[in-house]
């Protein structure tokens, strides 16, 4: 048991982020069809806001708590702009939104590598995030609990967003039959506005909690797309209950696997598990069931 | 005329072939010569793309994989010409002079193995990969999305795996060619040909795929899955075959990149090598015989000229191509010259994938969800 | 009904999607020499039959075709026991050209190394289908350029060229005009004097012209079964169609 609580806190800790990085990602994904490649871009975008908010705010205790919503809103404005510039011509087309996507993380990436130094900036941790919590011996990193009670908290406020809110009926509405909600009377174009905002802005916050872990460059976005994909897939395309467990399943197996053999090892033999568990369920954990969807 | 025109994709062909191979080494510097013959290397890889995307609809993101393992084979191949038997490789020597060589390098000493090398492990690997996928009706931004996944984890690997391969350093200095000395203008101009001949060989192979059974069935197959099914054959299999086909031409490319460029990384394996093979084939035209190679020479001057003395702003036309070509000009540069003779058509984007849902209703739309908002 | 050679024989068909039973125990045969009609209003689940014996969907049951079972089959090796099937909006190859089309139906046999040659001439089986469907004019015109009545024209065609033992055809008819439906109705005729047809279709016109036997399906369940007139006059029938006031008139006038 104690070689096996590490690896699953780490694990869990991982998921929790992975968790982060894919809940913009299936929101957009499967409310609007689109693949939005640059998605990794807006995790950096947060990350490089949480770098800024620092520099202003030089308590480093107080400036991760702002960089938050601020991070937010940063990378939300970034994806209402890609919405409204490129993507609102191609819903329904995953594809050419991927290709298009891929375009706009180049551009986004050298445009990082032109404002901040190559080898990328430190963001410095808070104060009362130093230090371990004792879970059954083993002394547990407080920054991964803080990832977790962070996804936890996004996770719930998405939910009850999208459950209690006038908004969030409007957004379940049109995923499940978009011609109806339209001629319900709801303006389906704001609502995937609103939608590629928030997703985005997960994207944003996110990127917070990973400049805490890893390094902040431009290259970091390039990172976490992949897997927040095969999160995304394997958890059912916009399936907000698998893309959680797909999260947090991924992020034990990584942690496992690492353990095991070497870091990139754990990414090949996740890539295989991946592939073989969709031979069983190749549309995912869950799916949606509606007339009319494609 | 029209006797003449289904011919005249071979007249190109043929066109080409002599540039490349008579016109060229005449004409440009050794310099140039090694340029092209890298880009001949890229065309190579987009020609199997054209194939597997243009007709079959397959967007292969992820063909470093197979670049990689063609390169890779070559690679160990060309250093082990130059180290005796029973010792090590140079690199291997600096990092741990006592280890003694990995198994899995001892069986590239021979020619014979690592030509068979670079032309099967391609078709195992792809034919895995697209037989799990295919089968199961993965299509689409789902494949597309998990062959990245595959060349990403490839690259990782090697990366991290730096006595065995050379990690991020990669295997360079290589000194001979399969007894040939690199290191000498004549040969370096063979190395070309061999890889122009290439090229000018895969053109052929899928100018005779696209006009054959074959290719409209892969164009059927397309355009309509489904209909495709309903005639009694199997998709999956159909799309494998070009998949297996635009694997081996990668492998076959990245074989002969590392002769040419002298140097193999995982760089030229993720993420950014396998999109910018994906730019060269957008932005010729995909679904031409020509725009492929073409593209990819393009974007191969490019990246090999404006990517070195202005890197900055090379990025950004790199991206530019991928934005301006996707919204404006999705079939790519060759479609202008269909605009010319009246033959333009878009093609109908299949939905995300998953498993086609009959066309039954499956459940009552929720109209509680919908009445509640009209309160 | 025992399956006499060639025919059709569904028995207790069920067909059930997460919880909601879309096809609940039908049960009918279609006999080569007639034009048996599958109608029902909408979401009766016709056409969620016609998917389940093609293999699109899981069906519980039995559907025989000849002494063959077809359920639990993969689609493709139930297309090659000889059903052929067309949609509601006619799925053919739009980029390539009518004869492209038949062609490779017509290939549902050939062998896989065949398909590395390009093709040369026209089979013969190719040029009657042609014939059949009149388009023998259009073979080299893409298919997406033809008028829509052409298109499931050329459906029919390819599915012609396969020689199947049995046609499902899924609202032939719909958008055609008048001529065209009857060209349509004529043609189904022809074909079926040696095959099973069975037609899934909402026009009334068009069944009690064309149909030899119809079969009438409601909320997953048969409802009625037999000659058009026997079901025109099926009160049970007219109920669902038209309503009750229809139901006891025609009640009062057929007792």
């Amino acid at each position: 048991m104690d070689a096996l609580l590490p690896p699953l806190l780490n694990g869990t800790a991982l998921g929790a982020l992975l968790l982060l990085a894919a809940l913009g990602l299936t929101l957009t994904f499967g409310q609007m069809g689109v693949i939005n490649m640059a998605h990794g871009e807006f995790i950096m975008a947060g990350a490089f806001i949480a770098y800024m908010t620092q520099l202003l705010v030089t308590s480093s205790n107080i400036s991760i708590l702002l960089a938050l919503p601020l991070a937010f809103v940063g990378a939300g404005l970034l994806g209402l702009l890609l919405e409204i510039g490129i993507i609102q011509w191609m819903y329904r087309r995953p594809l050419d939104t991927l290709l298009v996507t891929v375009g706009v993380a180049l551009i986004l990436q050298q445009i990082a590598l032109q404002i901040f130094p190559a080898q990328g900036v430190p963001v410095e941790a808070p104060g009362w995030l130093d230090g371990q919590i004792n879970v059954l011996g083993y002394a547990w990193p407080l920054r991964q609990v803080f990832t977790i009670v962070l996804a936890a908290l996004c996770l719930a406020a998405l939910a009850a967003w999208l459950k209690y809110s006038a908004f969030g009926r409007r957004i379940r509405a049109t995923v499940q039959n978009r011609d109806l909600a339209e001629t319900s009377g709801i303006r389906t174009r704001n609502i995937d506005r609103v939608t590629f905002f928030v997703g985005s802005g997960l994207a944003g916050v996110a990127g917070v909690a990973a400049s805490l872990i890893g390094g902040t460059n431009s290259q970091m976005g390039t990172q976490y797309i992949i897997p927040a994909f095969l999160v995304v897939v394997a958890g059912g395309v916009g399936q907000i209950k698998g893309t959680v467990i797909a999260a947090w399943a991924f992020g034990i197996a990584l942690s496992f696997f690492a353990d095991w053999t070497t870091g990139s090892m754990a990414q090949v033999l996740a890539f295989v598990l991946l592939v073989v568990f969709l031979q069983f369920r190749p549309q995912g954990l869950f799916t949606v069931r509606t007339r009319g969807l494609t | 005329m029209t006797k003449i025109k289904p011919w005249l994709p071979l007249i190109g062909i043929a066109v080409f072939a002599v540039l490349l191979l008579v016109v060229a080494p005449a004409v440009l510097s050794m310099h140039w010569i090694n340029n092209l013959g890298k880009y001949c290397c890229w065309a190579i890889a987009a020609v199997g793309i054209g194939l597997a995307w243009g007709r079959g609809g397959m967007l292969v993101l992820g063909q470093g994989v197979f670049f990689g393992l063609g390169a890779y084979a070559m690679a160990m191949h060309l250093t082990l010409e130059s180290t005796a038997p029973g010792s090590l490789p140079v690199f291997m020597i600096l990092y741990d002079p006592s280890a003694s060589l990995p198994a899995f390098w001892e069986p590239f000493r021979s020619d014979v193995f690592t030509l068979a090398a670079i032309l099967l492990l391609p078709v195992i690997v792809a034919g895995v990969l697209g037989y799990a996928l295919f089968k199961r009706r993965i299509k689409g931004a789902y494949f597309a999305i998990l062959s990245q996944a595959l060349a990403v984890a490839l690259a990782v690997l090697i990366s991290s795996t730096i006595r065995e391969t050379g990690g991020d350093t990669g295997l360079s200095d290589f000194k001979y060619f399969f007894g040939f000395v690199l290191n000498d203008d004549a040969n370096k101009v063979m190395v070309f040909m061999i890889a122009a001949a290439l090229l000018i060989m895969c053109l052929l192979v899928v100018w005779q795929l696209n006009r054959s059974r074959f290719g409209e069935l892969l164009i059927a197959t397309r355009d309509a899955e489904e209909r495709v099914r309903f005639l009694g054959y199997d998709p999956a299999n159909i799309k494998l075959v070009a998949y297996v086909v635009a694997a081996v031409m990668a492998s076959i490319a990245g074989a002969m990149f590392v002769p040419i460029v002298g140097i193999i990384t995982p760089a030229e394996i993720g993420a950014s090598a396998s999109i910018l093979m994906i730019a060269g084939v957008a932005l010729g035209g995909r679904a031409s015989l020509f725009g492929p190679a073409l593209g990819a020479m393009a974007i191969g001057w490019g990246q090999s000229s404006l990517g070195s003395s202005w890197p900055d702003g090379w990025v950004y036309i790199l991206g530019m191509v991928f934005i301006l070509v996707t919204l404006f000009l999705p079939m790519g540069l060759s479609s202008l010259f269909g605009k010319a003779k009246g033959l333009v058509w878009r093609p109908r984007e299949t939905p995300p994938a998953t498993l086609p849902d009959p066309a039954a209703v499956l459940e009552p739309v929720d109209e509680s969800a919908v009445e509640e908002v009209k309160k | 009904m025992t399956a006499a050679d060639g025919s059709l024989v569904v028995d207790d068909l069920k067909v059930e999607f997460d919880g909601f039973v879309a096809v609940d125990g039908v049960s009918f045969d279609a006999h080569p020499g007639e034009v048996r009609f599958l109608i029902g209003p909408n979401g009766a689940g016709k056409t969620t039959c016609i998917d389940a014996i093609t293999g699109l969907s899981k069906g519980t049951g039995s559907v025989k075709l000849g002494d063959q079972e077809l359920l639990g089959r993969s689609t493709q090796k139930i297309v090659r026991l000889g059903v052929g099937r067309t949609f509601q909006t006619a799925s053919v190859f739009e980029q390539l050209s009518v004869l492209q089309n038949l062609d490779i139906a017509a290939g549902l046999h050939r062998s896989s190394w065949s398909l590395l040659r390009a093709r040369r001439g026209v089979d013969p089986a190719i040029e009657v289908a042609l014939e059949q469907t009149g388009l023998s004019n259009e073979r080299e015109t893409p298919a997406g350029i033809l008028s829509h009545g052409q298109k499931q024209w050329l459906e029919i065609g390819m599915m012609l060229v396969q020689e199947p033992r049995a046609l499902l055809l899924d609202e032939p008819v719909a958008g055609m005009s008048q001529d065209e439906r009857t060209a349509t109705g004529e043609l189904l005729h022809r074909i079926a004097e040696r095959r099973v047809v069975l037609v899934v279709e909402h026009d009334m016109d068009f069944m009690r012209r064309y149909a030899s036997r119809v079969t009438v399906l409601h909320q997953g369940r048969l409802l009625s079964e037999g000659s058009v007139a026997q079901v025109q006059g099926d009160p049970k029938v007219q109920e669902v169609y038209l309503g009750t006031a229809g139901a006891v008139t025609t009640q009062a006038e057929g007792e």
